[in-house]
């Protein structure tokens, strides 16, 4: 039988006799988990602008054709070399083809597969921009743009322009921003394109694109699929690339294997082209947690310090309320509700703290040439942290208030009463 | 008269600094309305006495009866609980709460009984606190009052729950003669008007002479 208001009522008139070791131990909990609500914001934020800037340029599974060596050279499959040391020296790639074979009906089967979101067809094509007598290596990718806007955030790196302006033109073109500046032009302009053969094509640049990723900009332009085909005197089947997003990304793997034995093509996965990127994420997701646990431990000592401190002080007055029929429960309970008040107070103030920190920091203006849509710094507000924030704050209180509680539990009444 | 408090062949020993035998084979008894005295030198075990009949010790062997039912081998929780409804205590150095009003001091074992009503606890610690004439005080932080005053607060407190016997341990030690001389009275006056049974520790003859009955103690044992 647990008398609730009683101990509750002990518990607030302890703390607020001893406001300043209260503000204090509260202070230490705001201070852990606001600055854990700030840096998980934060973090995950710089995260989601990472993986945005790289990740999400790439498609969860890339196909194209590789050019490669046969794996078998015809010597091996001649029988009667068969238990010789064969040596073949000056190995070529094999004779091929940069065009994916039948790939308009793999690109229909695709899309019409339910894990996939989306497939889009590419060419990408070698070719140079002309500035007077000047001949810019560079590459010219011939997309779906509506397809590519909807799939990828392309949208996000056309600085100048819209997508819209390059379906609707038949010879436009979105040129890479380090392009632009070199050869000083802009929205509106005309750029001279060469390909490899040396048939050279005037084409209008309808937008600037700019990645942030400056060995990007300075080769790689967009303009519609056709257009390529057109440039090239290939046929409107002649696809080099197929990008293709699925809607869970962890299907990236199985599925870039079936498709490589399946269409005989390189069929590339998200994992294997970004391995590094999810190791980046995992750890300062873990830096982020080791920083806020360790600020958390210092406060989880703060109100073990100040509660064993208050413990020693009130030895008397745990001793009256034992001999006056208070049993060893109730007075831990007394001491544990002090704790949880503390941690639910200063957990509360310190999830607003962290929001409000978040907050300024989100409106903060942070410029940079890799996000060019981007004005202030990158945070997250997520529910969930602040759900673990309050959850962090409550277990530390616990632990930090069990021990010095349990104490005053098992405090002897008469050794206090008898000891004066 | 029946008897409130019952031992039977109580032995302590203290085991730290060294084996002591402190208790030897106590059996005594009060009855109800009796007000009894304990008296004895320093280190006759009166105090040790006191404290295993007031249940807050439970390290000794024996029997203790309150009110004719079996105390000794109870669980802390159910002690707790005993303390609190049947057993009032005053202390020699007046232990009250210091962080809180005379009022809510008397009436927070009451409030951790939880038979009454909020507003009904209130009215009895301000009538206790009336009958002891120190009404005007209630709204007093504990620790602004006299020690006097302090030692009347905390018998009314131990008073709240109508206890079957109210324990002292040298409730009037740290007392002038003056205010000694009106806790005994008040203890008199408990005794006779409300029927209560006291047991008092002291070193006061003057505070023994006046009691019902003296128990004196020696080495351990009941003389």
């Amino acid at each position: 039988m647990t008398n609730w208001k009683v101990i509750l009522n002990i518990a607030k008139t302890h703390l607020l006799t001893k406001m300043k070791s209260t503000v204090t131990a509260t202070l230490g909990v705001t201070f852990g988990i606001g600055a854990y609500i700030t840096l998980v914001s934060f973090m995950t934020g710089l995260n989601t602008l990472l993986d945005d800037l790289i990740l999400n340029q790439t498609p969860h599974i890339h196909i194209y054709n590789e050019i490669e060596p046969s794996k078998q050279q015809p010597i091996s499959l001649f029988n009667d070399f068969e238990d010789a040391l064969n040596t073949v020296s000056s190995v070529r790639p094999k004779q091929g083809q940069l065009k994916i074979h039948n790939a308009v009906p793999i690109l229909n089967k695709l899309k019409s597969d339910s894990n996939v979101k989306g497939a889009t067809p590419q060419l990408r094509a070698q070719i140079f921009y002309l500035a007077g007598s000047i001949e810019l290596g560079g590459r010219l990718i011939g997309v779906d743009i509506m397809e590519e806007v909807r799939l990828s955030n392309i949208e996000d790196y056309i600085v100048n322009g819209t997508p819209e302006a390059l379906r609707n033109s038949d010879n436009g073109i979105l040129l890479g921003h380090g392009l632009a500046e070199k050869m000083s032009l802009s929205v509106g302009d005309r750029v001279q394109i060469s390909t490899v053969s040396g048939s050279v094509f005037p084409l209008k640049i309808v937008g600037i694109y700019q990645s942030g990723i400056a060995e990007v900009d300075n080769q790689q332009s967009f303009t519609n699929l056709k257009t390529v085909q057109r440039i090239l005197g290939e046929v409107n089947s002649y696809i080099t690339d197929i990008n293709v997003k699925l809607w869970d990304m962890d299907m990236a793997v199985p599925m870039a294997n079936t498709l490589e034995k399946q269409y005989g093509v390189k069929a590339v996965d998200i994992k294997e082209a970004n391995a590094q990127f999810e190791t980046g994420t995992n750890i300062r997701n873990l830096i982020t947690y080791a920083v806020s646990i360790a600020l958390l431990i210092v406060a989880g000592f703060g109100i073990y310090n100040i509660l064993n401190m208050l413990i020693y002080e009130k030895m008397k007055d745990i001793a009256i309320l034992k001999a006056t029929g208070f049993s060893g429960n109730d007075v831990q309970l007394i001491f544990m509700s002090q704790a949880m008040l503390i941690g639910t107070l200063g957990g509360l103030l310190g999830l607003l703290v962290g929001f409000l920190l978040a907050i300024a920091i989100d409106h903060a203006p942070f410029e940079t040439d890799a996000m060019p849509t981007l004005t202030t710094y990158p945070v997250t507000f997520e529910f969930i942290y602040y759900l673990i924030g309050i959850i962090f704050a409550l277990i530390s209180t616990f632990i930090a208030g069990y021990l010095p509680s349990k104490k005053a539990k098992n405090i002897d009444p008469v050794e206090i009463i008898r000891g004066t | 008269m029946s008897k409130v408090l019952v031992t039977k062949h109580i032995d302590k020993y203290f085991h730290k600094p060294k084996e002591f035998h402190v208790l030897k084979d106590i059996t005594m008894g009060v009855t109800q309305g009796e007000f009894v005295s304990v008296m004895g030198k320093s280190g006759s075990g009166k105090s040790t006495l006191l404290y295993i009949l007031s249940t807050m010790d439970t390290d000794y062997t024996g029997e203790l009866y309150l009110n004719n039912s079996l105390i000794s081998g109870r669980s802390q929780q159910e002690l707790a609980r005993i303390r609190n409804k049947n057993i009032g205590f005053v202390f020699q150095f007046h232990y009250l709460l210091s962080e809180f009003t005379v009022l809510e001091n008397v009436m927070l074992p009451a409030k951790k009984l939880a038979e009454k009503s909020h507003k009904e606890i209130e009215y009895d610690a301000l009538e206790k606190l009336e009958m002891l004439h120190i009404g005007h005080l209630a709204q007093q932080r504990a620790s602004r009052i006299s020690g006097g005053e302090k030692q009347r607060v905390a018998i009314a407190r131990a008073l709240i729950n109508k206890p079957t016997i109210l324990m002292g341990d040298e409730p009037t030690g740290n007392l002038d003669s003056h205010n000694s001389e009106n806790v005994f009275d008040i203890f008199k006056r408990l005794k006779e008007k409300e029927g209560l049974s006291l047991l008092v520790v002291t070193h006061d003859h003057d505070f023994a002479k006046r009691t019902d009955r003296i128990i004196e103690m020696e080495d351990g044992r009941v003389l």
